[in-house]
């Protein structure tokens, strides 16, 4: 039996922790912790938490292991309509991750009864990332423990283990690593991200070095954290690095963290609250070092990671390495289709229908979650890459009802972007798009208490808020941001430390020099834009 | 308030039984200004959105003068409010601090381990109803199991429960607004006074002797004061609001046979029942105790700075834009996020040890009891529009088995 939070939701209310000690943990005053494998003896326990969820965001799959399989399908043409589609249309998920696995569940839930295929390189049915860099290090959860619990069965055939290399258009096909092809009338593209590998392949094919993206990653990674290392480098402090530095020093080990920006989590929030998080780093025994960059990793004689080199001269012994240098998104396989792919994702429509290279939106081709990038009114019409769990979920969900249905009934994806990261016992949530602001005030609370709310301003308006042990406070911002309301928030309100609130910089780095730690970007408007790949500095 | 208002209707003693008519007429104004410039709100995403707006304070010192304000210790008292009449910071210090104890992440077994304990206490209660062909399940069943729970977690010794019994009861009435109506005010702060005593005392006791219990945990924490006005508040929130929820669960499948029959052949139903329950017959009505800091616009309409705010859980729980067939009670209901223990920074701090007793006592009650009808219906409910539940459920009972 398994199940998942959904942490966007979630305010750490706790009521699961109390009704289901074994199961769900509080790290800190509010970040949650869940085991997402239960077994029987906790079902009871796992059922009242889950109808005790104020905010209802526990889901729970007490089925056993979902059945795959699925036989042959009647080939159809192209332009067939919708209700053909609906009844034995042939749709092939390329991805196999939450993203793919909440499309085919909405596909069958609103009634698409053709054929079905789930294709993923992974050899795994769907499960949940975000445990992989919290739970899982801490021994909390197994990493293998992680598969996603299933809102209802999706009588699919899942090709797993194996990518798709290619995707011809005309003949409406997807060709796969093995040679195969796979045929469909619908294509939903959620090839998601991979991390971002160290930039020099022989340095990174060392003994020691990891990176933190996949359930093997983090399997691998746990084995050697817990094989008996003193020392532990994480280069980059953006999200991922920081969970992973406060996994090592929970379990006891010693970390250096560098990275290259003025402070950890400077893309994504700035350098005002990105303060905060370097003094909870170091409070909690970090070595950190920003402002560097590693520009060497040097291995012994039979291939084992010994010493990192730093830009500023620095040696460190260490044995393992984690590069957490940001993801890059899985849209090599779609060269030479047409579509408008590229390192910064895949173009689409808000109604998730992807753009061909001349900004022509395709009407069989859809994609959804971390690898799509799509126009928000919210933000200028900008295009938005969303790296966020709750993206996936929601993206996925308007796509699969847009593929199966006629252009007056089709909805538009216009989440308002929301993550939450789990470190050093403090719950960071944040809602809008940060990394826009102009202007940032702390709402309530003090940063020195790290406990607060940042309000950022954009031309005059909040654009986004970012928490910290404060989730219960977002909801209402979140209403602020999507009503426009006017920045600075000027009334009074509990908490409010200060008599007149004086907006500052948020300190952004400067968006001209690639960075890790954003997981929105920003990608201008055009559909088929390409932007400059990351390239390291060596200083 | 003009007489004769719903407002006024909702807290007329008359109405108590059944207020859920009114209700549904004040939601047809989402946010309704009443004569004394109070603002009272029944729309479940507007009874939401305020109750996490950081706009509004729990503090009711922030009221202007000529607004009653609900949970302030008398000046010349000296006593600080409890934690749920005031704002952050002052409110999540204090509240993490008392938590420590009490849930997690620093206790998360604590409440758990009162399992064992508290399932005894049901059955001995069910093994007095042998031989009885009628019992009062409010003082025989819903009362006793509370008050040993709440006790329990504070430590307060069993045996000093009758002490505080009626202290509990006329401070829980000082939270209804209309309670000024019979010298409430005046009885409140008596009894504010005499349980401080007791409480004082026990305090500085367990301060010296420490026992099991969060009172002991917290005594080297806390400043006296700010520990013994946590006691009050937990000690009449013990006493009043679990009461309800275990006799409105009750009467609430009393009412329902078919539900009723279904439950007693599938036990695993309590769970949403228990949750439908919260929705359909929450144990706190409304929270009058609010007050906006700043303008505040909402659902069309203004609510000016220092206007106090009540916020109608009950009715926003039967809002139909929100529950399909609010009305109906559905145990099959999805996605039930119901307000019934509030939500947003006050959420009620015992709705985990509420949630624990209602889990063992409702499945055992309908398991051993044989019922056979509700001797009254309506029952006679206590006077309070707030913390509203029957002062008596009489209930004729065929039996109970071991």
């Amino acid at each position: 039996m398994r199940l998942v939070v959904d942490l966007n939701r979630c305010q750490g209310f706790a009521q699961c922790v109390f009704l289901a000690p074994d199961v769900f943990a509080l790290h800190g005053e509010e970040a949650l912790l869940f085991s997402p494998r239960f077994d029987e003896a906790q079902r009871d326990r796992v059922e009242k938490a889950a109808a005790a969820c104020p905010v209802q965001a526990i889901l729970v799959d007490y089925s056993d292991e979902p059945t795959s399989r699925r036989s042959g399908w009647s080939p159809m043409s192209a332009d067939t309509d919708v209700e053909v589609l609906r009844r034995e249309g042939r749709i092939v998920v390329v991805g196999a991750s939450l993203a793919g696995l909440r499309a085919a569940e909405t596909l069958r839930e609103q009634g698409f009864t053709g054929s079905l295929t789930m294709i993923g390189d992974e050899r795994y049915e769907p499960y949940d990332r975000p445990p992989l860099s919290k739970q899982a290090l801490l021994g909390r959860a197994r990493p293998e423990d992680t598969a996603l619990p299933r809102r209802r069965d999706i009588d699919a055939e899942w090709r797993l283990g194996v990518a798709a290399e290619g995707l011809d258009r005309d003949a409406k096909q997807v060709r796969l690593t093995n040679g195969d092809t796979v045929s469909y009338d619908r294509l939903l593209i959620t090839t998601g991200t991979r991390a971002r590998p160290w930039f020099h392949p022989e340095e990174a094919a060392l003994d020691g070095v990891f990176v933190l993206r996949t359930r093997d990653d983090s399997a691998r990674l746990l084995r050697k954290l817990t094989g008996g290392v003193s020392r532990v480098l994480v280069i980059g402090a953006g999200f991922t690095g920081s969970e992973v530095a406060s996994a090592c020093r929970e379990l006891g080990l010693e970390v250096t963290v560098a990275e290259r920006g003025p402070a950890p989590l400077v893309g994504a929030l700035g350098g005002v609250i990105g303060a905060v998080a370097d003094r909870l780093q170091r409070k909690h025994g970090v070595d950190l070092r920003c402002g560097v960059s590693v520009t060497a990793l040097e291995g012994d004689d039979v291939g084992r990671l010994k010493r990192a080199h730093l830009s500023d001269g620095a040696v460190i012994d260490v044995e393992v390495a984690v590069v957490s240098l940001g993801a890059m998104r899985n849209t090599e396989w779609l060269a030479g289709s047409g579509v408008a792919a590229g390192p910064r994702g895949i173009a689409c429509d808000a109604g998730c229908r992807v753009f061909d290279v001349n900004g022509i939106v395709t009407d069989d081709i859809y994609a959804a979650g971390d690898v799509a990038r799509s126009p928000h009114p919210l933000f200028d019409y900008q295009f938005l890459a969303l790296e966020h769990w709750g993206n996936a979920v929601e993206q996925a969900e308007i796509a699969a009802h847009n593929m199966i249905c006629a252009g007056p009934d089709r909805r538009p994806h216009l989440w308002l972007p929301m993550f939450w990261s789990t470190q050093f016992g403090v719950n960071i949530k944040s809602v809008g798009v940060p990394t826009l602001g102009d202007q940032l005030v702390v709402a309530q609370g003090a940063l020195a208490e790290e406990r607060f709310v940042a309000v950022y301003g954009y031309r005059g308006r909040i654009i986004a808020a970012a928490a910290f042990d404060g989730a219960k406070w977002l909801g209402f911002y979140e209403q602020q941001i999507a009503s426009g309301a006017p920045f600075p928030p000027e009334y009074r309100a509990v908490d409010r430390r200060t008599e007149t609130l004086h907006p500052i910089d948020p300190a952004f780095p400067d968006p001209h020099l690639p960075t890790h730690g954003a997981t929105v970007t920003l990608t201008g408007h055009s559909p088929s834009e390409r932007r400059v790949a990351f390239v390291p500095s060596h200083a | 308030m003009t007489s004769g208002s719903i407002v006024a209707q909702i807290t007329d003693y008359a109405n108590r039984a059944d207020p859920y008519p009114l209700y549904a007429e004040l939601r047809k104004t989402p946010v309704r200004r009443e004569d004394d410039g109070t603002y009272v709100v029944s729309t479940y995403y507007e009874v939401r959105s305020l109750a996490n707006d950081p706009r509004l304070s729990n503090d009711t010192s922030n009221r202007p003068a000529g607004h009653g304000r609900p949970g302030q210790p008398a000046a010349e008292s000296g006593l600080p409010p409890s934690f749920i009449f005031t704002d952050p910071p002052v409110h999540d210090r204090l509240r993490d601090t008392i938590n420590r104890p009490f849930g997690p992440p620093h206790s998360p077994r604590f409440l758990d381990g009162l399992r064992g304990e508290l399932a005894k206490v049901v059955t001995e209660l069910l093994d007095a109803f042998e031989g009885k062909d009628q019992v009062d399940i409010v003082e025989d069943f819903a009362y006793p199991l509370p008050v040993t729970a709440i006790c329990k977690v504070l430590g307060v010794p069993r045996e000093d429960e009758p002490l505080f019994h009626s202290w509990a009861d006329a401070l829980a009435s000082s939270v209804d607004p209309h309670s000024g109506d019979d010298g409430g005010p005046e009885k409140a702060q008596q009894a504010r006074q005499e349980l401080g005593a007791y409480l004082t005392d026990l305090i500085e006791t367990k301060r010296r002797h420490p026992g099991p219990g969060i009172l002991s945990a917290l005594a080297p924490d806390m400043k006296p004061a700010d520990l013994e006005a946590t006691a009050v508040l937990l000690l009449v929130a013990g006493h009043e609001t679990t009461v309800n929820a275990i006799t409105n669960t009750t009467l609430t499948l009393l009412r329902h046979p078919d539900i009723l029959e279904r439950f007693q052949k599938d036990p695993e139903l309590a769970v949403p029942i228990i949750e439908e329950v919260l929705r359909y017959e929450p144990p706190v009505q409304f929270v009058p105790w609010i007050t906006a800091l700043a303008d505040i616009d909402v659902a069309g309409t203004t609510i000016p700075k220092g206007s106090p705010v009540w916020l109608m859980l009950a009715a926003a729980n039967r809002d139909p834009r929100r529950f399909t067939d609010p009305d109906r009670f559905d145990p099959d209901r999805k996605d039930n996020e119901h307000l019934g223990f509030y939500t947003g920074i006050h959420y009620c701090f015992g709705a985990p040890l509420a949630r624990i007793e209602l889990h063992l006592a409702v499945p055992e009650l309908f398991r051993r009891v044989k019922f056979s009808r509700l001797l009254e219906d309506p029952p006679p409910y206590r006077a309070n529009a707030v913390l509203r539940g029957p002062r008596h459920l009489p209930v004729a009972i065929e039996g109970v088995t071991p």
